[in-house]
């Protein structure tokens, strides 16, 4: 469902086909370009008042062409509104980071990057946080198996069988 | 030789200085194992009391309402692995808690429980207190120092630095007690333990209620100090577990450990012990002047016996509360045991202080004078090791830089000041 | 016997050199301040508050740069407790996965379980029915009552008080008898479902309530007299791990850690969930934002919580607890991003549906994960006994943070 508001039209005509805005069950979501992260969202920060980064998360679709969607959520105090914002990335392609832009996006970006491998740009400490160091493979990608990492770190680091 | 025996019973000075060593020595014996006996029995105290304060048992099961369970720490503490670290100074690892036990244990030679009953009555013995005492930071340093790691070490480090600017605080209050013993005729006052008791005597005050409130916060800013001295809470930094340092006692086990504990234990009840005998009135029962008739005097020496009984009487109660299952049954047999044992002590108390309520020079009056004054001086010394445990479990604990900034900033200066007015109130007074 | 000199332990495990060092700290991305005076030996320490702590958060490590007594930098390593539950999600159904909520802040359970099985009913676009949801009210109001009092024994015993850990833990046994009597379980309850309860209230319940709110206020001023005007609770949190109101927003700080800072936020008045705007009730805040006023706010939070299960209580509509869901449960392609007032913050769903009965991709923003962000920030400058008092002061619960 298309998704009509002010900051929509502003938007539509600053970037055209870039943006699109859709609306669903009474969420807006806009779905934004590659190209337009990091403007939009500094936009959105500084103009449209969305000061509070609520998440910034990953799906993946491994079926389509530009396999992962990346998405924030914004809340602003003042408007008492909340937002997504979502762009598609292609597999290996990096995103530019947004922890210039709210502090919060560190280590969210830390963990989208421990679980997918996207790879933030500008991030001042990208390495893994939920898993350990030396972890090979990212986990909430599609391909990855759910039984396949159990047996490989168990066998590599306990020498043991998996009893999985 | 019953005449020998029964002649230094009464005797009207101490060993120390009737120049009699066996007595003197025997004294050392009894204050040895009492002390051993009373820590262990703080020990109990503690756990049972906080365990109360938290509206939990404590333990239950070790003897009859965990009366047995400082038997089986200490057992098990000696059984213990004696773990050394490799890289630790043997010999300073093994002589530091010795060092602090040493500093603990002498300080009881001159501490009086009695007008004759102390090891020695020497004439500096306030001032050999303090001196003695401060050894005991030498015993935290080492600890720390030889244990090659540096969370003992930055423990030990912050306690020692606790240890000294409480000291400070700690000696400008004794000062100002003792300034309040020359408030005598000839004018002079007297450093020695007996002989500032005797002093509190001749007033007719504590000197905790002279020149009122002087006395009261010179107590107060001792009482405050001799809290930190012992590293009890609330200024327990140093053995504290939730904090990042564990102490300078982590790398110590079993019996070492142990050690540790007595001398903490012991090195409190001497400051009690001295809080007591500066402002406290020492072995003095209450209202000696005010409540002087012969009929108040024996009411007063019937306490130790009445104390008994309601131990006994505790005990009692205990016992026939206890289950009657039989798993509880040695349980319930040993606290009865044990009820009637206090009960057989009150009863013996008892029959002392009747036979020997006047005050005429024979044996049992001399006896139960002896008992009395040993029981004023360890009731007063109970409430003080009381306040330490509720003290430990009402309050936070200070951060470091808090603690030092209370001893340097608050104390220090309010000491000074009760010390400096209590000088010149004793002159106008004269 | 061994030698005990030589440090070889690490041949006895297997790749161990991966885990050797593996989190060498590399500390060029804190702006660490070098001391102005170098002194001949440098007193730069780092020092580990390992993964074990005698502080009861879970297992944390945070690697302290020191100088002397002041923290100069913070690192956390997490992932202790991470089971991939978001991973799990993506292989069960909706029904299956509602037990694995409450898993994560185990503290918590039930506004775990509200969260979700909201989320999955705003996906599914059904409401459940208003008796439902001031059973779900009460449920997590006591809740929260519960994760604040775990909280305050524990934040107290780290400070070194110990006996209102006790207190708190006594009473909070109340209410895990209710949850025991009403789902069965204590603390990971299970107590919703997508679309409703499946519990009716049992017989007793609203008098059980009843005499439980009669029975904690006093309690709740028990701990008050215990603490908050304590001389020593006051020096070791005030001005301690301070964090202002700019800063909370930018680093998305929630719950009662940002209205400490003086944000009067609160999700339950401002996007109300289930039914909460018929009940009456302050959100409280601090002016400074440091721990103290947390301690405040969490206080004044838990009668609050009193009052919205008092006015709950007394008014429970009739009516079904559960709503028209399928049997099977199977959403419309989308996705839902459905947040609630937990005790610890803004705990958050957000999940994408591919029309299939196993959600595509579940996201849990959990409110302890985004809360510890702030740690470095607010000790910075405090000394070491502080760490483990703002550690406290956050609240945070580590099956939430690694999820």
């Amino acid at each position: 469902m298309p998704w009509t508001s002010p900051m929509v039209e502003k938007y539509k005509s600053q970037y055209g086909s870039a943006v699109e805005a859709q609306s669903y069950l009474g969420q807006n979501y806009f779905t934004v370009d590659r190209s337009l992260i990091p403007n939009i969202l500094r936009l959105l920060r500084d103009e449209e008042q969305f000061d509070y980064c609520v998440d910034v998360t990953a799906v993946h679709y491994p079926q389509r062409e530009k396999q992962f969607d990346v998405v924030w959520i914004l809340y602003s105090f003042q408007r008492n509104e909340r937002i997504r914002v979502k762009t598609q990335i292609a597999d290996g392609a990096s995103i530019p980071s947004s922890v210039a832009i709210w502090a919060t996006a560190n280590w969210l970006e830390r963990e989208v990057y421990d679980m997918f491998g996207i790879k933030f740009d500008g991030h001042p400490d990208l390495k893994r946080i939920l898993l350990p160091d030396g972890w090979k493979g990212f986990p909430l990608r599609k391909d990855y198996g759910i039984l396949q990492q159990d047996k490989e770190w168990v066998q590599i680091n306990l020498g043991i069988e998996s009893g999985q | 030789m019953l005449n020998y025996i029964t002649s230094y019973l009464g005797s009207p000075v101490t060993p120390g200085q009737a120049g009699n060593q066996l007595w003197a020595l025997i004294y050392v014996l009894i204050i040895f194992a009492g002390v051993s006996v009373v820590v262990m029995a703080m020990n109990w105290l503690e756990r049972k009391a906080l365990a109360h304060f938290q509206i939990r048992l404590g333990p239950m099961r070790v003897g009859p309402h965990g009366l047995l369970q400082p038997i089986a720490d200490a057992l098990k503490l000696m059984l213990k692995e004696d773990i050394i670290p490799s890289e630790a100074d043997q010999f300073v690892f093994w002589v530091a808690p010795l060092i602090g036990l040493l500093a603990a244990f002498t300080v009881y030679t001159v501490i009086p429980f009695g007008p004759s009953q102390a090891v020695s009555d020497m004439n500096i013995g306030i001032l050999f207190m303090l001196g003695v005492s401060s050894l005991g930071v030498l015993g935290i340093v080492t600890a720390g120092w030889a244990s090659n790691s540096h969370y003992p070490l930055i423990g030990a480090l912050r306690s020692s630095a606790q240890m000294v600017s409480y000291e400070v605080a700690m000696g400008l209050a004794v000062v100002s007690a003792i300034l309040m013993t020359s408030l005598n005729a000839t004018g002079t006052g007297t450093l020695s333990m007996i002989g500032i008791v005797q002093a509190q005597q001749q007033q007719g005050i504590w000197f905790l209620f002279k020149f009122f409130p002087l006395g009261f916060i010179a107590f107060i800013i001792f009482a405050i100090a001799m809290v930190a001295e012992t590293n009890r809470a609330p200024f327990d930094l140093a053995e504290a577990e939730s904090e990042l340092t564990a102490g300078f006692h982590t790398e110590y086990s079993g019996l070492r450990w142990s050690l540790f504990m007595l001398a903490e234990y012991a090195a409190m009840i001497a400051v009690s012990a001295i809080a007591v005998t500066l402002w406290l009135g020492g072995w003095m029962r209450p209202f000696p002047n005010l409540l002087n008739a012969p009929v108040w005097e024996f009411i007063f020496s019937l306490f130790p016996a009445l104390t008994f009984a309601a131990l006994a009487g505790f005990a009692l109660i205990g016992t026939v509360r206890m289950p009657s299952h039989s798993f509880f049954k040695i349980q319930r047999i040993g606290l009865g045991v044990f009820a009637l044992l206090l009960a057989f002590i009150a009863l013996v108390l008892l029959l002392i202080a009747i036979v020997g309520h006047n005050s005429d020079n024979s044996i049992a009056a001399r006896t139960r004078e002896g008992i009395d004054y040993i029981y004023w001086f360890m009731l007063k010394v109970s409430i003080f090791m009381y306040l330490f445990i509720w003290y430990r479990a009402t309050w936070p604990r200070y951060r470091f830089d808090q603690l030092m900034r209370v001893g340097w900033k608050v104390m220090l200066p309010i000491s000074l000041g009760v010390l400096i007015v209590t000088a010149i109130v004793g002159v106008v007074v004269k | 016997m061994t030698d005990r000199t030589k440090n070889d332990h690490a041949k006895d495990v297997p790749n161990a050199a991966a885990y050797v060092g593996g989190t060498k700290l590399d500390t060029s991305h804190l702006e660490l301040e070098t001391p102005e005076h170098p002194y001949l030996d440098s007193n730069e320490l780092i020092i580990n508050m390992g993964p074990q702590h005698p502080a009861t958060h879970g297992v944390l490590r945070v690697i302290l740069k020191l100088d002397g007594e002041k923290v100069l930098g913070t690192e956390c390593v997490i992932g202790y407790l991470h089971r991939g539950v978001e991973k799990i999600a993506e292989n069960r159904t909706y029904t299956m996965f509602n037990p694995y909520v409450d898993r994560m802040d185990y503290v918590a359970a039930v506004s775990n379980g509200l969260g979700y099985c909201q989320a999955v009913e705003k996906l599914l676009n059904v409401e459940a029915p208003p008796r439902a949801n001031y059973i779900r009210v009460i449920l997590t109001e006591l809740n929260r009552i519960a994760s604040h009092q775990l909280w305050l024994g524990t934040h107290a015993l780290d400070i070194g008080a110990m006996t209102p850990l006790f207190y708190t833990f006594r009473d909070r046994e109340e209410i895990l008898k209710i949850f025991e009597k009403y789902c069965g379980a204590r603390l990971t309850t299970h107590a919703f479902r997508i679309g409703g309860c499946l519990y009716e209230t049992y017989a007793g319940f609203e008098k059980e309530v009843k005499s439980f709110l009669k029975f904690v206020a006093p309690k709740i001023d028990e701990y008050e007299a215990l603490l908050t005007t304590n001389r020593i609770w006051l020096e070791r949190t005030k001005n301690v791990g301070t964090i202002s109101a700019a800063d909370a927003i930018a680093l998305g700080v929630t719950g009662p850690v940002l209205r400490a800072s003086g944000v009067k936020w609160d999700i339950r008045k401002a996007i109300p969930y289930a039914n909460y705007a018929d009940f009456d009730f302050e959100i409280p805040t601090g002016e400074n934002g440091d721990t103290y006023d947390r301690y405040l706010v969490r206080m004044v939070e838990m009668r609050q919580s009193l009052r919205i299960i008092e006015q709950a209580v007394n008014g429970i509509p009739e009516g079904p607890i559960m709503a028209k869901v399928p049997k099977v449960i199977k959403p419309a392609v989308g996705e839902i991003y459905h947040s609630i007032e937990a005790p610890k913050g803004e705990l958050g769903y957000f999940i994408v549906s591919d029309g299939s009965t196993q959600p595509y991709r579940l996201r849990v923003r959990p409110p302890s994960f985004v809360n510890l962000q702030a740690l470095d920030v607010m000790v910075r400058g405090m000394l070491v006994a502080d760490v483990v008092a703002v550690i406290g002061t956050l609240d945070i619960v580590l099956g939430e943070v690694d999820r």
